[in-house]
């Protein structure tokens, strides 16, 4: 019914739309559905442990089910978790795209380097759902996109609390919990697990690609912070080197705060650029990490269907062997237990089916993930050796301009 | 010798480890010039010291001679691109006389050359003061093949105590040595030696400080590591010394570099005897009449026991001069040197500050390389790891693309290394300024301390002069006269005659000492100017050249240098198939240059005109092979010097000539860098291959 929207372009880090974001336009004719959303105008609000950001969520579209064309409502970052939690309750087996990670230090600071960090991260979540062709018609997003402020915020504080569960959930949990603590337990011995070696081998893949793509973040980080610090200590030498020259004679010491004024521009330039590399380059790496770990949590998630699904067989095959003794004693438990095995054969098959569901959505989800994975990455990369070589060239310019002059003094 | 000749093969072989460590590291064959380089260092060591019995030879002298893989001819392009469109210099072997043109460049290249390689430092060092000394005469000197060696006197347990002697080498032209090349061994007690002397000779004048004597290191460190560093250290120092327009041609200097033996020049005493020597005269001067000091002393500071009751005197004088009871007699009047001073102070603050700028600036590339290189590793692994772990193509074809981003990363962070050694270089100016003030200060205060000997000498003139009138105007009321007090007159007399002329001899001391101050302070802001401006340009130069070959050209290198290497290994099959009558396979070659095609990160217009070149450039390869074939047939020789490069394989050059010539303009850098792996990595095992 509705083709998807190219999401791949609508995941695209392009550099016009981390640098203004609200340049967000429909790019399609009326005719092709489309949902575009943009994440705007981060506003400080509250003040201390209280504060917090909201956010502008501007949406676009042309879907018969939403309202209009245009929505705008004020969310802030708890939104963006409830919206994440419900999907991931709702569509297992989807990676779910990640939330920029709750920061509990910048909580206090909100440097404007961090919201608009966050601000970006954001987008492109909200954009990745909107661009999945399954997510992007989930109610949540919906109501999401176009709930006014005060639903939102009812929603969003029933879903924290626990009671919103219902009891069998619950005790799903309490039993996922001893599961799981009696596996730590008892070490290897895992009672239930998928022994399928493809499988295996993807869960291998996506740790190791955790590992790898969390070293690779942390050196982009560092590299980051290198070019403040090279911009910062160009900057003092360059005032040192002014300095110098004021005490030298009318040529020399002009050369000197020719040097000195260089210097600074281009302590300028590279805090420029370690900018557009934090958001070029480091964020969609941090953004993969992000994401690998969510697709830990779908695997996680298939772990657990997996568990449920050989428990409820295990205990069909309890019930039947119980159910067959009954039928030889003819005892008149014989209606009772029938009905229940009945009722947990049902059971099972759902938790079958499920299960078989999730592996069904997490193959293609895998294709999904590695495709827009080598998009990104290709984006990123580009950006870095772009972003590279402009400063380069930059420097060389700047220096060079400096040579005549120079030379005219050596002369 | 035989201590030094393993420790010299030691060190080359560390060297070499390090190097092949870190070809591991980035798991490709590596440009860092250190293997080069270690390479050289060994060969230089290994025929110093074959050389040793001849005194004349000078092992490091010849860098014209080196092997022409250490100077790397793309590089020589940019500093004079008449060079680059001059085809025939890629062939001769690369002599220096074209490679200087100017003493700057001369510097630059063989900073270039030389980055962090002391055995090769023969030219990069030394450059202060280099402006002032015209090209017409010269001293060169080489501090070479430290020895260890025996201290042959009072030494109670053998072995105990030992020495180390260096080689030092001297060239010059200047009329006045005895030959034009001598050398003569020495050790660092002989060179406290000329410094002490030229410090008592030479009052005023800025001499370039001594390198000191680091007692903890010498302990402390590695032994042979200290050695090394001191034999830079000295080399620099003796090279300063020789840049010095007073000094070089001081006889101290030429004691030093030529006679042979013991060095010659009086050490100055030692300080136990030298106390001694004052406890004896200290009585006699305290108690005798004849307080006066002899004229020839008071040209001389000061010192420690010599003559204590003087030291006492100028103290006096000097706490006078404080606390400002009398007025002293002389004062520092002029007022421009004043301000010059000051002036000097001024200077010495901003120079502290930006030589310590200048180390964290160069803390801060070196960091920024160093994580760029991580980065790089680290792009590396999830490269190897994701085409391991590939399923689907696409990762494959991404895992191709990062790979080239992390190997120009690696690349970039090599840059970021060598722009740093030369950054080091440059800047290093600063610091040798830096050292220089403290010799200003050396001769400030010899300044002061000459004014307080004039001062104290022409106080107690006045004093004797006194007490003479007093004496005089007493034996006058009693007449006749007492013959004791007319004896004590004339003794009186006698002292004051010989203050008197030493007053005069200090004042003329003080006078010089403040004629040389001036004259040093004129020489050292034109020198200063000279060298800041040649450090600045160098500098500047530096980050142009460093940086701009940074990431984007170098993601052509890559390809570049892929393809380059397959070349090599073409060619050497063509080599083969040559031999056994067999047709060469085109299919090959255009395969090779499939990664070019691959770059995606061009804009479309690049990737169009990479794409004609690299039309031409296959064209031009066909034809290439055929000729390769005929001359192959023709040129099967070892005859190397036929090839033109010495020591190579003249289709290694030739490769850079064929990529040279269809690559024109725009892709100009490529050729270069490409050319440059050639005959640093591409050629290396092709070579060995072929032996």
């Amino acid at each position: 019914m509705i083709t998807v929207v190219n999401y791949q372009s609508a995941t695209l880090l392009s550099p016009q739309r981390s640098s203004s974001g609200s340049s967000h336009s429909p790019r399609s004719s009326s005719s092709q559905p489309y949902l575009s959303i943009s994440v705007t105008e981060p506003v400080k609000l509250g003040n201390g442990v209280q504060a917090y950001i909201s956010y502008r969520v501007i949406t676009k579209t042309n879907f018969p089910e939403y309202q209009g064309p245009e929505k705008i409502v004020i969310r802030r970052y708890s939104d963006f978790v409830w919206l994440r939690d419900r999907l991931f309750e709702k569509y297992k087996g989807v990676f779910i795209p990640p939330l920029p990670e709750k920061s509990t230090v910048e909580k206090f600071r909100f440097s404007a380097e961090f919201i608009e960090l966050r601000r970006q991260a954001l987008d492109i979540f909200v954009n990745r759902i909107a661009s999945h062709h399954e997510l992007q018609q989930s109610e949540d997003l919906r109501t999401f996109l176009q709930a006014d402020e005060e639903t939102m915020e009812r929603l969003r504080s029933q879903e924290t609390g626990i009671f919103k569960k219902k009891p069998a959930d619950l005790m799903q949990i309490f039993k996922e919990m001893q599961t799981r603590v009696s596996d730590v337990v008892l070490g290897k011995e895992k009672p239930v697990e998928e022994s399928n070696p493809e499988y295996e081998k993807l869960k291998n893949y996506i740790f190791e690609l955790e590992n790898h793509l969390s070293e690779a973040q942390k050196h982009a980080y560092r590299l980051v912070k290198r070019h403040k610090e090279l911009g910062q200590s160009l900057s003092d030498f360059g005032k040192a080197a002014k300095l110098l020259g004021a005490c030298e004679g009318h040529a020399l010491g002009k050369a000197f705060s020719d040097l000195g004024t260089k210097s600074e521009t281009l302590s300028v330039r590279l805090q420029k650029e370690a900018h557009q590399l934090l958001m070029n380059f480091e964020e969609p790496l941090k953004d993969y990490v992000r994401a690998v770990q969510s697709i830990k949590a779908t695997i996680a998630e298939r772990a657990n269907a997996f568990r449920h699904q050989c428990e409820l067989a295990e205990t069909i095959k309890l019930k039947e062997i119980n159910l067959d003794k009954l039928m030889l004693t003819r005892s008149d438990k014989v209606g009772e237990a029938e009905l229940e095995y009945k009722e947990l054969k049902a059971e099972s098959e759902e938790a079958t089916r499920r299960f078989e569901n999730i592996v069904r959505v997490m193959n293609e989800e895998i294709v999904r993930f590695q495709d827009q994975k080598t998009q990104d990455m290709g984006i990123a990369f580009h950006q870095f050796a772009k972003g590279q070589s402009r400063l380069a060239n930059n420097i060389a310019d700047a220096w060079r301009s400096l040579l005549p002059k120079l030379e005219a003094c050596l002369s | 010798m035989m201590g030094s000749e393993n420790l010299d093969s030691e060190e080359a072989h560390m060297y070499a480890s390090r190097e092949e460590m870190e070809n591991l590291v980035l798991d490709e064959p590596s440009n860092n010039n250190n293997g080069t380089k270690s390479f050289s260092d060994y060969r230089s060591a290994m025929s110093s010291l074959a050389d040793t019995h001849h005194p004349l030879s000078s092992p490091m002298a010849e860098p014209a001679d080196s092997d022409p893989l250490l100077t790397p001819p793309p590089f020589r392009d940019f500093r004079n691109p008449n060079v680059a469109t001059d085809n025939s210099s890629y062939i001769e072997p690369p002599s220096y006389s074209d490679v200087i043109f100017s003493p700057f460049d001369e510097n630059a290249v063989n900073e270039i050359n030389g980055v962090d390689s002391p055995g090769r430092s023969s030219d990069s060092s030394g450059f202060l003061s280099k402006s002032t000394s015209s090209s017409s005469d010269y001293v060169k000197i080489t501090v070479s093949n430290p020895q260890k060696e025996q201290e042959t006197s009072n030494s109670l347990v053998p072995g105990g105590n030992t020495y180390v002697t260096y080689l030092i080498t001297t060239r010059t032209n200047i009329p006045g040595h005895n030959g034009s090349e001598f050398s003569v061994r020495r050790r660092f007690k002989d060179v406290v030696t000329l410094s002490d002397r030229l410090a008592e000779s030479y009052r005023g004048f800025f001499i370039p400080p001594r390198p000191d004597k680091n007692v903890v290191e010498s302990q402390v460190m590695q032994k042979q590591e200290f050695v090394e560093q001191r034999r830079v250290a000295l080399e620099k120092y003796l090279r300063r010394l020789a840049g010095h327009p007073v000094i070089r041609k001081s006889d101290e200097l030429k004691v030093f570099l030529q006679v042979q033996g013991k060095l010659p020049l009086p050490t100055s005493t030692d300080v136990a005897s030298r106390m001694l020597d004052g406890a004896v005269k200290l009585p006699k001067q305290l108690f005798g009449e004849s307080v006066a000091v002899a004229p020839h002393e008071v040209v001389q500071p000061a010192k420690g026991g010599r003559d204590l009751l003087r030291i006492f005197k100028e103290l006096k004088q000097s706490m006078a001069n404080d606390w400002g009871g009398s007025k002293p007699p002389v004062v520092e009047e002029d007022k421009e040197f004043l301000k010059k001073k000051e002036r000097m102070h001024d200077l010495e603050q901003q120079l502290s500050n930006a030589s310590q700028q200048a180390e964290s600036l160069v803390k801060a590339q070196q960091d920024m390389g160093e994580t760029m290189g991580e980065l790089g590793l680290a792009f590396i692994k999830l490269t190897k790891f994701e085409n391991e772990e590939a399923i689907f193509n696409s990762q494959r074809a991404r895992a191709a693309d990062m790979k080239n981003v992390a190997t120009a990363a690696v690349k970039a962070s090599r840059f970021y290394r060598e722009l740093n050694a030369q950054t080091v270089k440059h800047l290093d100016t600063l610091h040798e300024y830096l050292g220089l003030m403290l010799s200003v200060h050396g001769a400030f205060s010899d300044r002061s301390s000459a004014l307080l000997t004039v001062q104290t000498l022409i106080s107690e003139l006045s004093s004797l002069h006194l007490r003479a009138e007093k004496l005089e105007a007493a034996s006058s009321k009693i007449f006749g006269g007492d013959r004791s007090r007319i004896r004590k007159i004339e003794e009186l007399k006698e002292t004051i005659r010989v203050t008197e002329d030493a007053k005069h001899v200090a004042t003329g001391e003080y006078e010089r000492i403040k004629e040389n101050n001036r004259n040093e302070l004129e020489r050292l802001g034109r020198e200063r100017r000279a060298d800041f401006l040649n450090m600045l340009k160098g500098f500047v130069l530096n980050q142009v050249e460093c940086v701009w070959i940074d990431i984007r050209p170098s993601l052509v290198v890559v390809s570049a240098y892929r393809v380059g290497i397959s070349w090599v290994t073409i060619k050497a099959r063509t080599a083969v198939v040559i031999e056994s009558q067999e047709a060469v396979r085109f299919a090959e070659v255009e395969e090779q240059l499939i990664p070019f095609q691959l770059e995606s990160h061009y804009t479309r217009k690049e990737a169009e005109m990479l794409e004609a070149d690299f039309k031409n450039l296959q064209i031009g390869v066909r034809h290439d092979v055929e000729g390769v074939e005929k001359e192959h047939m023709l040129t099967k020789q070892d005859e190397v010097l036929v090839a033109g490069v010495r020591g190579m394989r003249w289709d290694a050059v030739e490769l850079p000539f064929q990529f040279r010539e269809n690559l024109d303009g725009h892709c100009n850098a490529l050729w270069r860098y490409a050319a440059r792996y050639y005959i640093y990595e591409g050629d290396m095992p092709f070579y060995e291959e072929d032996r």
